[in-house]
């Protein structure tokens, strides 16, 4: 199914008889129900005003599209989705509608915020085929319960999204990327934490194991980024000699894709934990390739097929996600992290509101 | 401002779940003395009032769910109550209701700077969160008017905002996860010192649900390290049009101020006359902050200024100390007491697209000539988030109504051009009513359907956000 419009949409969803796959442009490697419900059809920016920071656009945009308009008048997604095609080996185009679902972040996570945090306002159809309207295109708003932040990150099993709208950030004029050699976990948690702690607004800070270098990332004006690099040395010396190193742009895609992953087989994870408590998970955890993202407090894992990865780390405060494995390993351990019965109540009450057909993605999210 | 009438049945049973609370609490957080009840009788929108059946002060989230357990089983509606700092009337009691007060929980629980954040119990005051920070140069970000009095658990009840958040963002950007009493007396768990749980973005629904869907208790925070230094530069324009093509022009230009406040000629004069920050007298006045060290400020307010030399500026002036950035912070600060000063006044914050500027502060002008009402703007223009003051004499019959006639239009007009009834104050009893204007019945069903699977009973804050015809179902059907 490949409606053109969003009320073409509703009236598909109305008439629906059995659950289907929502696919924006299928490159986040979801399975479900043989029927597609594709938003592709609603493509196109519908507003956007570089003075006001804002932009709206119709769910099946490719993010592409979105990157070269902002582009064009020196913007962009400061939350900077991380593209998935190359660690899960999928083709098409990533929309707009796809990130926001997924509530997809890259490294400036830790400093600009997530994907959620700049989406101001939705538009989707919910599984009675009802177009439904929260939040707006205006950076502030508590009109109301904010729906915004539920429907990011519900993986089309709530709705089907059918307009987004983003705030939006001016392009740093410069970038640096820094490394400092490190080759073990627990110092570099503590160099990446350090120079998190600093008023240097560092907004990348990653650990690669395997090239033994701790990443930082400083943007901005060129003087500035000049200053704060030095600082930012002055800050780690006790880690070591900072190096600037060649090409920061391409560095950071590559890690906010984890394209080394792309390469080795088996399965991959994803933990979202305290930065301090990563070095003892990822030791628990043995896995074949490790990349610490967001000061510590993202961790992916390589970990040979099959690994029930949750059982191995037992009891620890965070969330594991298993973004790349066999079907059947996903079906036996789950996409997400098991909730605990008092919130698994909760999002199951949630979904059989928005979704009392149980025609969205089924058990996608359990 | 109508209100449900309240319900007979849980009047006639004040006695029993009194005593019932009283089991749970110690002597002194039960409260029924009409006396000192009435402490409790209205918010900061002081306009009205109505002393509730009883009010509690717990110490502790177990005790927080024993008053809710037990309110649960009598039937009793529940309002919450951070600082009673709402301007929206998100804390105004029924007659028929328990006030449940914070205010006795305010420990710091856990401070983490490596991993950059802080637990607290909520009733602890926003500013009293930087205040347990700053020794190693760390900052709570959320700044909204009020925070040296207002309570985290309001915050993360209005999602509040402040004049910082063009940079920082508001209460839902920093805020990592909470401990939540559930209506029923259950206790939940929702996000933690982590960033973005899988699962449903819960914490995302729950904060700016107004005390409707829980209590939260506890609260994980992110706190962030202070910039080296920060300064703003004062300009005066003669056109308010002209300072809103300079605010669009500055954000174009690919610097990010932490802050941009807009104040208009009658705020100008009367915070001038109050805080003597040395304020031009013009049409429009922006004050525009940028942080960094001494360098990089002086770098910034440098393009500022030649961005804002080609508007014609009649005043352009960078703050030359930290005392003169005191002073011209004070008296952006100080704009509602000094209003208030004039006249009573009620206080509107419905947000608009940055561009609709002029078009709105024009047509606000005609409005407050048709209703004979002065009316003062001060906002952040960043951001779109208008605080229109309307002057009113609360003491003159028909004054009031005037004045909340008033204000609809003006929020339908913020609606109207694209922008919405509330940036950072809430719903509450005071655009409750206006909700339709922005929402069709489906956008508010698919909202309470929401408080239908946290609190099915309807019992907690049941006669905000919603228009009173739209939620009364769901009341009734609680009764």
């Amino acid at each position: 199914m490949d409606p053109q419009t969003e009320a073409e949409l509703a009236e598909r969803v109305a008439g629906l008889q059995d659950p289907v796959r929502i696919v924006g442009g299928g490159t986040r490697g979801i399975d479900g129900p043989e029927t597609e419900l594709s938003t592709r059809g609603l493509s196109g920016i519908t507003l956007y005003e570089p003075g006001a920071l804002t932009l709206v656009a119709k769910a099946g945009t490719p993010v592409a599209e979105i990157e070269a308009a902002l582009d064009a008048e020196g913007q962009q997604l400061a939350f900077e989705p991380m593209d998935h095609r190359g660690v899960l080996g999928t083709r098409g185009e990533p929309t707009i509608g796809g990130v926001v679902a997924a509530n997809i972040s890259g490294p400036r996570r830790i400093h600009a915020g997530a994907c959620r945090d700049f989406l101001l306002g939705v538009r989707f159809v919910d599984g009675r085929g009802q177009v439904i309207k929260n939040g707006g295109r205006v950076m502030k708003n508590v009109t109301g319960y904010d729906l915004v932040k539920l429907m990011a990150g519900s993986w089309g099993t709530l709705g089907v999204l059918t307009e987004v709208s983003l705030k939006v950030l001016p392009k740093p004029a410069a970038v640096a990327s820094l490394s400092l050699a490190i080759s073990d976990a627990a110092t570099a948690v503590s160099a990446m934490s350090q120079a998190l702690r600093s008023p240097y607004e560092v907004n990348g800070a990653a650990f690669d194991p395997t090239a033994q270098k701790a990443l930082f990332r400083i943007e901005g004006f060129a003087d500035s980024v000049a200053y704060r690099t030095d600082q930012l040395a002055e800050t780690l010396r006790g880690f070591g000699t900072l190096v600037e190193e060649p090409d920061a742009v391409s560095t950071w895609a590559e890690i906010r894709d984890v394209r080394a992953f792309g390469q080795g087989g088996g399965d991959v994870w994803r933990l979202s934990v305290k930065p301090s408590d990563a070095p003892d998970i990822a030791d628990k955890a043995g896995a074949d390739q490790l990349l610490f993202d967001w000061g510590g407090g993202l961790v992916w894992l390589r970990v040979p097929a099959g690994t029930d990865l949750r059982q191995r780390l037992g009891t620890y405060s965070g969330h594991a996600t298993l973004v790349r494995a066999e079907r059947s390993t996903i079906d036996a351990l789950g996409r997400f992290q098991p909730e605990n019965a008092a919130i698994a109540a909760l999002t199951q009450g949630l979904r059989a509101k928005f979704d009392p057909r149980g025609l969205f993605n089924p058990g996608l999210m359990r | 401002m109508e209100m449900p009438r309240p319900n007979p049945d849980v009047l006639a049973k004040k006695r029993n779940v009194m005593t019932r609370l009283q089991q749970v609490l110690p002597v002194d957080a039960v409260i029924d003395d009409p006396a000192e009840t009435r402490a409790y009788e209205c918010d900061a929108l002081t306009a009205y009032r109505c002393p509730p059946m009883l009010a509690v002060l717990p110490a502790s989230t177990q005790e927080v769910s024993d008053v809710l357990r037990i309110c649960h089983e009598e039937g009793v509606p529940v309002v919450p109550r951070g600082s009673g700092t709402s301007l929206a009337g998100g804390a105004l009691p029924t007659a028929d209701c328990v006030i449940l007060g914070i205010a006795r929980m305010k420990d710091v629980l856990e401070t983490d700077y490596d991993n950059r954040f802080i637990r607290v119990q909520t009733g602890r005051t926003n500013l009293s969160v930087t205040g347990a920070v700053e020794e190693e140069d760390f900052f709570y970000a959320p700044d909204p008017s009020s925070q040296l009095a207002c309570a985290i658990a309001g915050n993360i009840a209005m999602n509040s905002g402040g004049a910082h958040c063009l940079k920082y963002g508001v209460t839902t950007n920093n805020l990592l996860g909470v401990t939540m009493v559930m209506m029923d007396g259950s206790v939940v768990e929702i996000g933690g010192a982590y960033l973005d749980s899988g699962g449903l973005d819960l914490l995302g629904v729950i904060c700016g649900s107004e005390g409707q869907l829980g209590v939260v208790t506890e609260a994980t925070l992110r706190i962030l390290r202070k910039p080296e230094g920060a300064r703003p530069v004062l300009m005066g324009f003669d056109d308010n049009e002209v300072a809103g093509q300079c605010v669009s022009d500055i954000i174009k230009s690919g610097i990010l101020p932490v802050a941009i406040e807009f104040m208009d000629k009658l705020c100008i004069q009367t915070c001038e006359n109050f805080a003597q920050a040395g304020y031009p007298d013009c049409e429009a006045l922006l004050i525009v902050e940028v942080e960094g060290s001494e360098a990089e400020i002086d770098s910034q307010l440098a393009k500022i200024v030649e961005i804002a030399k080609r508007h014609n500026p009649v005043e352009l002036r960078e703050s030359q100390s930290p005392e003169e950035s005191a002073r011209i912070w004070l008296g952006r600060k100080s704009a509602f007491g000094a209003m208030g000063q004039l006249n009573d006044y009620m206080c509107l914050d419905g947000t608009i697209p940055v561009s609709a500027l002029p078009a709105v502060l024009r047509r606000i002008g005609e409005l407050s000539a048709e209703y004979g009402l002065p009316v003062g703007n001060v906002f952040h223009a960043g951001d779109g988030n208008m605080h229109p003051l309307i002057l009113f004499d609360a003491n003159k019959p028909g004054d009031l109504e005037k004045c909340e006639a008033f204000g609809a239009e003006i929020l339908k007009l913020c609606v109207d051009e694209g922008g919405c009834l509330t940036g950072e104050h809430g719903v509450g009893i005071e655009k409750r009513d206006l909700m339709h204007h922005q929402y069709t019945p489906a956008d508010l069903e698919a909202q309470m359907v929401v408080k239908d699977v946290f609190d099915p009973s309807w019992l907690l804050n049941p006669a905000k956000v919603f228009p009173l015809d739209v939620s009364e179902r769901r009341r009734i059907a609680a009764e």
